[in-house]
C-alpha cells in the first residue's frame, strides 16, 4: 500500500440480523446495510460519500472508524488492518482516526464541561498531563473558533453549530490523520454550514488532514470534495473526482440523484430536465438481484436483473458499475 | 394568473410568553396570497417563518402565547373569529403539512381512517362509503401505488416520502384554497423531495390552490416560489419576487444567504462567503436592526433604530434596511452574481 | 401474531414451573420441620414421626416436589389406611394448622380478594384517569398543583397508616359506619358493600396517585406531537382530538401498567385485608406467616405467581394489539 493512501477500506461488508420468527425467534431478515464497498483516501484530501437514506453511509462511517466492527472486508490506515485490532493497538490507533457526528445537540455528553470533552482524550491517551492540560484545550478552542475563556461552560450554552465546533476540537485533540465526517453540517442553519465547511477547510490545508466526508447533500459536498463516491443500497455505484462526477455523471442514479437537486436560479426553472425516479428505494433486506438500482432505472434491461455490475473503470476512464453507463456529455460547464 | 387575494395577513405579531421573558417570535409581518400562486418564505431557525404559518390556522398556545394582527381567510379574521368558524376553516378552505412525515400522523389509525376522518370533518352528512371512495380517489392522485391494498394499512408501513405524500392527501382532500407548507421536503431524500415538488406544482394548477412555502432551502424557493419573504429574528427583512431575489436581493442578510449557499456548479473551491455570527437569541435581540451585529455593512443607525419596510429598485422589492437605495442595488446585484 | 402468542404462552409456562419450583424449593429449604409444625406445641414425637410420613415429608425433596407437581393436575392423597385423605386436583398442599386441604382454603378466601381488587381497580382508574386529565388540560394552574399535590401524598403514605387512619376516623371517632365485618354479596349485600366502601376507597385513592402522574404526563407528552397539531388543523374538535389523539396515545402504557398492577393485588393486599378485617388471600398469609403453615404459603405463593404471569402474558399481547407499531409481523 502506497505511502499516500491515507485510509483504504476493502471489501466491507456489514449484516445487521433484525426481525425473528418460529418458534424460537432465528433472526428471519439480514439487513445488507453495507454490502461490498471499497475505496482509497489520498492523504491531504477530502473523499465525498454521498447518497440517500438507506445506501448505508452512515453504517459505513462506522465500520470505517471501528465503531461497529464488520462482518468481513478490512480497513488499512498507515498500512495496518484496523479490522484486526484490539486493547492497546486498538487504543493507540484511535489516536490517528476520528469521527464528528452529525447531531451537535446529541453527540455531546451535556454533563460535561467543553475543557472536559476536548480534554479528557487527550489526557486519557497520554498526549497532555494534567499541567499542561488546559492550555492545549484552549489553544484547539481558538483554532476551532470558540472563545477559550468558555472552558468551563457545558453544551447546552452553545449554539448549534458552536457545538459543531466543540465536536471538531474534540475530533482534533488527538491529532489525527485522517478524520471522518458524518453528515457534520447537516443539523446546522445554511449561514452555519458555511461557516463550518470553511472551518474544515482550513484545518485540512493547515494540519495536512484527510477526510471523509459522508453527506446527503450533494451541492455541499461538491464544494469540499476532492473526490466522490456515490453510494446505492450498501454499494458504491461510481467514484471519480468531482469535476467528472458531477459534470459527466456516469451512473444512471448519480444522474438522477444530480438532476433532482433544486437549483438556485429561478430563470433555470423549467429548462433543466429533471429525471424523475419513479417509487421508492427497495428495501436493504431483500435487495434487487443484478443490479441493485434496475428496479427504479429507466434503461433497465434483462443483463441488469442477471449479472451484477462490477465497479470498475468504464471505456470512457470513469470508475462506474453499470452495464449501460451514461455518455459524457457533449459540452461539458 | 391568479385573481382574487385568498388569504390576508396583517401586522401580525405573537409574543411567547415564557418563565425567561417575553419572546417575540413574529414581529409585524403581512402579506397578502393571490389564489394560484406560491409565497415562499425563507429564513433560519429563529427566524419566526414556523410560527407565521401555524397562526394562520390558529394553532398556537393561547395560554402562552398573545397573537395580535388579522389574518383574513374568506373575510373571516381567523385571529378574532369563533372556535367553531375556525375549525370550519381548517382543513377546509387553508390546509397544512408539516416538516416531518414520520410524526405528523396518528400511528393508532390506519391511513385510510384518517384520510378519510378529513374529509368527514366537513362533509357530515357524507357516509362512511363515500369517504372511502374520495380517499381512494386521493391516495391514487397522490402516488400511493395499490392503494386498494394500502389504505388500511398503518402510517410506520409506509416510508418517508410515501408519508408525506398522505398527509398531502389528507390537506387537498377538501380542495383548499390556501396550503401551508411547512419545511415540507427538509426532512426528505433529495430524489423523493423532488417527487414531492412536483407532485405539489401538479396539485396546485390542478386545485389552483395558492401555496405558502416555508423553507431554509434556497434552491426550492428558486424552483417553486412567485415570491419570496425573508424573514430573521421574527421580522420580514425582504419581500420580492424570486427572479429580483436571486438577481438584485435588497438585505444584506438575503447577501449572505446567497453567498452561503453552496451550488452544484461550484467549480472554484473558493472560501464560502459564511456571515459572522449566528442567529440571535429571540429573548435577547439585538437593538434597533436584529440583523445589525452580523451585518459587514452596518451603519450607527442600524443600532438604534428599526428600519421599517419600503420599496426599493424597479422589481417591486421590499427591504428593510437602513442602507441608502443605490448602494443596495450595487452590492445586491454584486452578490447575486457571485 | 399467532407465532408470538404461541411463544409467549409457552414462555409463560416455563415460567410457572420454575416459579413452582424455586418456591417449593424455598419453603422446603427452611430449617423448620414442617412435620413438627403440624400439631402445635405439645407434640409427642411419635406423632410427629406418624404424620410426616402422612404428609411425605420423609420423602426426597425432589420427590416431594414432583408429587406435589403432580397433585396440581391429578390431586393427591395422604396417609394410608384409616387416617387417608386427599385432596381434590388442583391440589397444592394440604394445612395442617388450619386442618383443611389448601386448595380449599384458597377457595374460600380469594373471592375476597377478588371483589377487593376489582372495586379498588375500577375506582383508581377513574380516580387516576380523570385527576391526571384534567391536571393536564389546565397545566400550570391551581388544578394541575393540586393533582401534584395529591399525587406526592398518595405515593408517600404507606397503606397501613391511611388505612387504620381512615378507620379510626370514619368508624370510630365520626361513627359514620360500622365496623367492617365481611359479608358475601350474594348474602348480604348492604353489609358487603359498608365493608368494602373503606378499603376501596383507601387502595383507590393511594394507588391512584400514580395514575394520575401518569396520564397528565402522557396526554402532555402526546399533546406536544406532531400528529395532535395536524390533527387540530383538520378541524376536528378539541374532544375529538382528546380522545383519538391524545388520550389514545396516552392511554396504552397506562392500561398495560394497570393490567400488572391489579395481576399484583390479586395476590392478595395483604396489609388493606388485614387492617379491615377481610377474610381474603393476603390475611390468610399473613397468618400463615405467623404460624409457619408452610404449605398454605407455597399454595398462595403459587397462585400470585399465576396472576402475574398470565398477566404479564396478556399484557404483552394487548400492546401489540394497542400499539400498531408494536405488531410482530
Amino acid at each position: 500500500m502506497s505511502s499516500d493512501i491515507a485510509l483504504q477500506a476493502i471489501d466491507l461488508v456489514k449484516h445487521f440480523s433484525t426481525g425473528s420468527s418460529g418458534f424460537l425467534g432465528r433472526a428471519t431478515n439480514i439487513v445488507q446495510a453495507v454490502d461490498g464497498v471499497s475505496f482509497s483516501l489520498p492523504v491531504g484530501k477530502t473523499l465525498g460519500i454521498v447518497g440517500e437514506s438507506g445506501c448505508g453511509k452512515s453504517t459505513l462511517a462506522r465500520l470505517v472508524t471501528r465503531l461497529i466492527d464488520p462482518s468481513s472486508g478490512s480497513v488499512f490506515l498507515d498500512g495496518v488492518d484496523i479490522t484486526t485490532l484490539s486493547g492497546k493497538a486498538l487504543r493507540e490507533m484511535r489516536r490517528k482516526l476520528q469521527i464528528i457526528f452529525q447531531d451537535p445537540y446529541s453527540s455531546l455528553n451535556p454533563r460535561h464541561s467543553i475543557g472536559q470533552i476536548i480534554g479528557d482524550p487527550m489526557r486519557i491517551q497520554g498526549i497532555v498531563n494534567k499541567a499542561n492540560e488546559k492550555a492545549e484545550v484552549q489553544e484547539l478552542m481558538q483554532r476551532v473558533g470558540l472563545n477559550p475563556e468558555h472552558y468551563n461552560r457545558y453544551p447546552h450554552e452553545f449554539s448549534g453549530g458552536q457545538r459543531q465546533r466543540i465536536g471538531i476540537a474534540r475530533a482534533l485533540s488527538l491529532r489525527p490523520s485522517v478524520i471522518v465526517a458524518d453528515e457534520p453540517v447537516s443539523a446546522l442553519d445554511v449561514s452555519i454550514q458555511a461557516q463550518i465547511l470553511n472551518l474544515l477547510e482550513n484545518l485540512q490545508k493547515d494540519l495536512g488532514l484527510s477526510f471523509v466526508f459522508i453527506a446527503h447533500d450533494l451541492s455541499v459536498v461538491r464544494h469540499i470534495a476532492d473526490q466522490v463516491a456515490v453510494m446505492y443500497l450498501g454499494k458504491i455505484v461510481e467514484v471519480g473526482d468531482s469535476a467528472t462526477v458531477y459534470n459527466s455523471p456516469a451512473h444512471p442514479y448519480t444522474k438522477a440523484l444530480l438532476s433532482a437537486v433544486p437549483v438556485a436560479n429561478p430563470s433555470l426553472r423549467n429548462s433543466a430536465k429533471r429525471i424523475r425516479l419513479v417509487g421508492d428505494v427497495p428495501s436493504a433486506i431483500d435487495p434487487p438481484s443484478g443490479c441493485r438500482f434496475r428496479t427504479r432505472c429507466w434503461k433497465a434491461t434483462d443483463l441488469c436483473e442477471a449479472v451484477e455490475p462490477p465497479l470498475q473503470a468504464d471505456a470512457t476512464g470513469r470508475v462506474v458499475a453499470c452495464h449501460f453507463p451514461e455518455e459524457v456529455p457533449v459540452s461539458v460547464g | 394568473m391568479s385573481q382574487d387575494v385568498v388569504l390576508s395577513v396583517q401586522n401580525l405579531t405573537v409574543v411567547f410568553h415564557t418563565p425567561d421573558g417575553d419572546v417575540v417570535a413574529v414581529n409585524d409581518v403581512s402579506f397578502d396570497l393571490r389564489r394560484g400562486e406560491t409565497l415562499g418564505i425563507v429564513g433560519e431557525s429563529g427566524s419566526g417563518k414556523s410560527v407565521t404559518a401555524s397562526s394562520i390556522l390558529r394553532l398556537n398556545n393561547s395560554n402562552t402565547a398573545t397573537t395580535t394582527g388579522s389574518i383574513i381567510v374568506s373575510g373571516v379574521d381567523v385571529l378574532t373569529a369563533q372556535d367553531s368558524e375556525v375549525r370550519r376553516i381548517r382543513g377546509s378552505e387553508v390546509a397544512m403539512i408539516f416538516q416531518d412525515p414520520l410524526s405528523a400522523l396518528n400511528p393508532y389509525y390506519t391511513v385510510g381512517k384518517q384520510i378519510a376522518e378529513a374529509y368527514l370533518v366537513h362533509h357530515p352528512r357524507a357516509s362512511k362509503a363515500d369517504a372511502r371512495g374520495v380517499t381512494l380517489d386521493m391516495l391514487k392522485k397522490v402516488g400511493i401505488p395499490s392503494p386498494e391494498k394500502r389504505i388500511d394499512e398503518f402510517p410506520h408501513q409506509f416510508s418517508g416520502g410515501m408519508r408525506q405524500r398522505i398527509v398531502i392527501a389528507i390537506a387537498l382532500i377538501n380542495n383548499p384554497k390556501v396550503l401551508i407548507a411547512d419545511e415540507p421536503t427538509t426532512a426528505l431524500d433529495v430524489t423523493v423531495q423532488a417527487q414531492i415538488l412536483d407532485l405539489m406544482k401538479d396539485l396546485q394548477s390542478e386545485f389552483n390552490m395558492a401555496i405558502v412555502l416555508i423553507t431554509h432551502d434556497l434552491g426550492v424557493i428558486a424552483e417553486t416560489a412567485l415570491d419570496v419573504l425573508v424573514m430573521y429574528g421574527g421580522r420580514i427583512v425582504e419581500k420580492s419576487t424570486v427572479e429580483a431575489l436571486f438577481s438584485e436581493p435588497t438585505h444584506p442578510y438575503s447577501w449572505g444567504l446567497l453567498g452561503a449557499v453552496t451550488s452544484l456548479g461550484t467549480s472554484d473551491r473558493g472560501e464560502l462567503v459564511a456571515i459572522a455570527g449566528s442567529p440571535p437569541s429571540l429573548i435577547s435581540l439585538p437593538a434597533g436592526c436584529s440583523f445589525n451585529p452580523r451585518c459587514a455593512y452596518a451603519l450607527d443607525i442600524c443600532s438604534a433604530q428599526v428600519p421599517l419596510l419600503r420599496s426599493v429598485g424597479t422589481q417591486g422589492s421590499v427591504t428593510a434596511c437602513h442602507l441608502p437605495n443605490n448602494e443596495i442595488l450595487t452590492f445586491g446585484r454584486k452578490a447575486a452574481s457571485r | 401474531m399467532f407465532m408470538f402468542i404461541v411463544r409467549r404462552v409457552f414462555f409463560a409456562l416455563v415460567l410457572l414451573l420454575a416459579v413452582s419450583f424455586f418456591t417449593y424449593m424455598l419453603f422446603a429449604l427452611l430449617p423448620s420441620d414442617p412435620a413438627a409444625l403440624t400439631c402445635g406445641k405439645n407434640c409427642k414425637p411419635d406423632v410427629i414421626a406418624a404424620n410426616r410420613i402422612r404428609l411425605g415429608y420423609d420423602k426426597s425433596l425432589m420427590e416431594q416436589y414432583w408429587l406435589f407437581l403432580k397433585g396440581i393436575f391429578a390431586g393427591r392423597d395422604y396417609g394410608a389406611g384409616a387416617a387417608a385423605f386427599s385432596c381434590g386436583a388442583p391440589s397444592l398442599g394440604y394445612s395442617f394448622g388450619q386442618h383443611e386441604c389448601v386448595t380449599t382454603l384458597i377457595a374460600q378466601t380469594f373471592p375476597v380478594t377478588v371483589y377487593l381488587s376489582i372495586g379498588a381497580f375500577v375506582l383508581w382508574m377513574l380516580i387516576g384517569i380523570s385527576t391526571g386529565a384534567v391536571a393536564a388540560l389546565h397545566k400550570g394552574k391551581w388544578q394541575d398543583r393540586a393533582a401534584s399535590i395529591f399525587t406526592s401524598i398518595g405515593v408517600s403514605l404507606p397503606t397501613f397508616y391511611i388505612g387504620l387512619l381512615v378507620l379510626f376516623s370514619v368508624v370510630i371517632w365520626l361513627g359514620i359506619l360500622p365496623f367492617p365485618s365481611y359479608e358475601s354479596p350474594f348474602e348480604n349485600f348492604p353489609t358487603f358493600l359498608r365493608t368494602m366502601i373503606l378499603p376501596w376507597s383507601v387502595l383507590a385513592v393511594l394507588s391512584a396517585a400514580s395514575y394520575t402522574r401518569l396520564t397528565r404526563n402522557g396526554m402532555l407528552e402526546a399533546m406536544n406531537e406532531d400528529f395532535v397539531r395536524l390533527g387540530v388543523a383538520k378541524g376536528l374538535t378539541t374532544r375529538i382530538v382528546l380522545r383519538r389523539y391524545v388520550m389514545r396515545q396516552a392511554l396504552v402504557p397506562i392500561v398495560t401498567i394497570a393490567g400488572l398492577d391489579f395481576a399484583g393485588l390479586l395476590g392478595g393486599a395483604i396489609i388493606t385485608e388485614s387492617v379491615f378485617s377481610l377474610p381474603g388471600m393476603g390475611k390468610m398469609s399473613i397468618r400463615a406467616v405467623v404460624e409457619s403453615d408452610l404449605p398454605v404459603l407455597v399454595g398462595t405463593t403459587m397462585v400470585a405467581a399465576v396472576f402475574i404471569v398470565v398477566a404479564n402474558v396478556i399484557v404483552d399481547i394487548a400492546y401489540g394489539y394497542l400499539d400498531p407499531r408494536v405488531r410482530v409481523k
